[in-house]
């Protein structure tokens, strides 16, 4: 979760490209099923921080790093998560891709040792590709906890490749595959071999004939066989591309229709081809395991099963979500409070030290004005207002994540969202927008179908991400709930904050409900989703890397974003054209249509200026009243002098959370839905649809609440 | 034969055998991919608060399965 270069420099399917440093570097490409670790393997290896989480579908994109042995340097590649090679969705069909058309000098298929079956079915595909793979059973002290053991010796004699076990989160079981990976000669790789019924076999070798003539003797002739007789021809078609051809060349496609037909005279239809190449590789997958692995606890999962019992039951089930909701915003806004202020203290007495720096130096005033009272001060308001909050609400998160509770959430709201004719895994993508909407929105590709998936991105920023409830947070405290102050101040503040948040959720289906009545009008398509098991969070490991990277990104975003758009609104607030300067200008002409929503010029402009990230839009708002107005204290009460004596009352400050609630999503969250839909006008409807309706809410509250003032 | 036995007749605790699939398509092979194939068992762990999707036992993975698509999915009683 979140936005690192690592979530958004995503590459699409067809346009990945290894980075070799030298002609002896070896490609790697790591596969596996969903949520099997395979990017904590990746990351153990190469020594780099893809974000991991116990659900299926926190890869979405493909991942490269690198890594040495004694022997050799590798380039390991970590592919998202897939069942089978036949691709049902874009993350499955980034897979596919990299393993069929990119050749790598080894696949390490990545499997879970509770579930060596299901694994094994995807180990028999990846060998039809590329008969130099690698089984990594992973999760062994996962499994051995459960009672389960496996034989891998046996296992690698049965599968005819080499088997390592390793758990990945532990460092040191790694060095067996390094050995593999160093040490395999060819001799080791002679993959047992699918068979199946005589009649596909039959109508598959005609076909792998043509395909070996026609395009040579180095390709999978007989996986491209086999799903050109599925009526798949888009690999088949790529590989021709890449040999030259426009389309599948003509010859081919006969072979095909032949292939066809001795299928048919066999009374075998496409579903049931279908059926027998699965069962064939199930029943291969289950010969290999047999005798391979072996049970000892019947009830291992028995732990599993009462914690389920309770967290998605009937009567605790949604009430244990609000309450978790609850509890992570307590602890985020009681923990934000100390550090708030702590920096607030520090930076503003270096900013003053700054100021009678730059002065000694006898700075010009209005350089004074630009570097200090611009750019600084704002980056100041971001580090010292909005990042405590991001910083603890963000490695929370990653502990829920990261103990398999989030598809839970999907599971348990899945017949709501399906009542707005949507997917439930939109529960997940939601989810992800409370760390970062642009990564919500990549995250959409674990759903399924198209306009699931259109429905999930354009609701995503119905939830308020890490940038914004801060914010609200601020907000809440200033004009709600200050006066009680201490434990319950932040109790109710917590309270106020989930409530909102609940509000957001809700529009979610609202939204989500009447996009499916109009422009995206369709049917729920049907969903299967993994459950995995709980896993304990490596707690200090989790606090501290999420901390840090969500510290150093906020920080890096406040010097790159909230800085320049520091100095830009002092430059502003200080070039005067006519009787007023240029942001009064521009206050001014907004303050109408402002003060109807509720708000005032200078908060719709904070939030225009907000635009590239969310969390300068207190800071700006602050930074346009002081330059307008009096230098305040940089606390909460210094806030709230300084809002009230700008005209807020707790309607102004009521509309405000409602307009950062539901308004346009950050620039980059507006890029990513461009990215991933292909269109600008998808792009367009996911920031003017939330305006749209945040402007008619706050419309229509503050005038309901102006009656009874 | 509208008697036949589906996998949403399967109570929490109960166990099945997959007999066939009358899905089509996408849905029916992402059955086949979990392990959903023919005499593979399959156990029903539990429901969503909502009552549906529901939790199955599958190849050593909890998979949820909502009601629509297990009502496609005809099994018989373990043993019998």
């Amino acid at each position: 979760m979140g936005l690192t270069s690592n979530s958004t420099g995503f590459s699409a399917a067809s346009s990945i490209s290894v980075a070799k440093r030298s002609s002896d570097d070896r490609i790697i490409a790591i596969a596996g099923n969903p949520n099997v670790g395979k990017s904590t393997l990746f990351n153990a290896l190469t020594g780099m921080k893809q974000h991991t989480g116990n659900w299926a579908g926190k890869t979405v994109a493909t991942a490269q790093g690198r890594f040495s042995t004694n022997e050799h340097s590798y380039v390991l590649v970590d592919i998202p998560g897939t069942y089978s090679l036949i691709p049902h969705s874009a993350e499955e069909e980034v897979a596919r891709s990299f393993i069929c058309l990119s050749n790598p000098d080894a696949v390490v298929v990545v499997c879970d040792a509770s579930c060596l079956e299901r694994g094994m079915n995807l180990v028999l595909q990846v060998t039809e590709i590329c008969p130099r793979t690698i089984i990594c059973v992973n999760l062994m002290d996962e499994a051995e906890r459960r009672g389960i053991h496996i034989d891998l010796a046996l296992l690698s004699k049965r599968a005819g490749v080499p088997v390592c076990g390793t758990s990945a989160r532990s460092k040191k079981t790694l060095s067996a595959l390094t050995e593999l990976l160093d040490n395999a000669d060819s001799s080791a790789f002679r993959p047992n071999e699918i068979r199946y019924p005589a009649a596909v076999e039959a109508a598959c070798a005609v076909i792998e004939k043509q395909l070996r003539r026609t395009l040579g003797k180095d390709i999978n002739a007989r996986f491209l066989a086999l799903r050109l007789l599925e009526g798949d021809s888009e690999l088949a078609v790529k590989t021709a591309q890449q040999r030259g051809f426009a389309e599948l060349p003509e010859d081919i496609a006969q072979a095909v229709e032949h292939g066809l037909q001795i299928l048919a005279a066999a009374d075998i239809t496409r579903d049931r081809l279908r059926d027998l190449i699965v069962s064939a590789i199930t029943q291969t997958a289950e010969d290999i395991c047999r005798g391979a692995v072996e049970y000892s606890d019947p009830h291992s999962r028995e732990a599993d099963r009462r914690a389920d019992r309770i967290l998605t039951s009937k009567r605790f089930g949604y009430p244990i979500m609000i309450l978790l909701l609850l509890a992570v915003f307590w602890i985020t806004v009681s923990g934000a409070n100390y550090p708030s202020k702590l920096l607030s203290d520090a930076l503003f007495a270096l900013g003053d030290r700054l100021t009678e720096l730059l002065c000694a130096c006898n700075a010009p005033d209005w350089l004074v004005g630009v570097l200090i009272d611009g750019a600084y001060k704002v980056l100041a308001w971001v580090v010292s207002v909005m990042l405590p909050p991001m910083a603890i609400f963000f490695p929370l998160f990653t502990l829920l994540e990261d103990s398999g509770y989030l598809p839970r959430i999907a599971y348990n709201l899945d017949k709501p969202f399906k009542k707005c004719s949507a997917c439930g895994k939109q529960a997940l993508t939601m989810a992800m927008g409370f760390g970062c909407n642009a990564a919500g929105v990549v995250g959409c590709r674990i759903i399924d179908s198209k306009r699931e998936r259109l429905i999930a991105m354009l609701t995503n920023s119905f939830v308020p991400c890490n940038g914004r409830f801060p914010m609200m947070i601020a907000l809440i405290s200033i004009f709600f709930t200050g006066a009680v102050g201490g434990f319950f101040g932040s109790a109710l503040s917590a309270v106020a904050l989930t409530a909102v948040i609940l509000l957001g959720i809700g529009m979610t289906f609202a939204v989500s409900r009447l996009l499916s009545a109009t422009i995206l009008k369709g049917e729920p398509s049907s969903f299967t989703l993994e459950l995995p098991p709980y896993r304990r969070p490596q707690f200090g490991k989790v606090i501290l890397r999420s901390m840090l990277d969500r510290t150093l990104f906020v920080l890096g975003r406040a010097a790159a974003v909230a800085a320049p758009a520091g100095a830009f609104i002092w430059i502003t607030a200080n070039v005067t054209i006519g009787d007023a300067t240029l942001l009064s200008h521009c206050t001014a002409f907004l303050d109408p249509f402002a003060q109807l929503m509720g708000l005032d010029g200078v908060i719709l402009t904070a939030f225009i200026l907000g635009l590239p990230a969310n969390e300068t839009v207190i800071p700006i708002m602050i930074m346009t009243y002081m330059a307008q107005g009096s230098l305040t204290e940089l606390d909460l009460a210094g806030m709230q002098a300084l809002f009230t004596e700008n005209g807020w009352t707790w309607v102004t400050a009521a509309c405000t959370i409602i307009f950062s609630l539901m308004h346009w999503p950050c620039s980059t969250t507006i890029l990513t839905v461009k990215k991933e839909t292909g269109s600008i006008k998808w792009a367009i409807a996911a920031a003017v649809i939330p305006t749209l309706i945040g402007m008619a809410m706050c419309i229509i509250f503050a005038n309901i609440a102006n009656l009874f003032i | 034969m509208n008697t036949k036995l589906t996998l949403n007749d399967i109570k929490v605790g109960e166990s099945a055998v997959v007999d066939r699939l009358l899905t089509h398509g996408d849905m029916r092979r992402r059955l086949l991919d979990i392990g959903l194939t023919e005499g593979a068992e399959v156990e029903c762990i539990g429901t969503s608060p909502a009552g549906d999707p529901a939790a199955y036992l599958i190849c050593g993975a909890v998979i949820a399965i909502r009601s629509e698509d297990s009502r496609d999915i005809i099994v018989r009683r373990k043993n019998t």
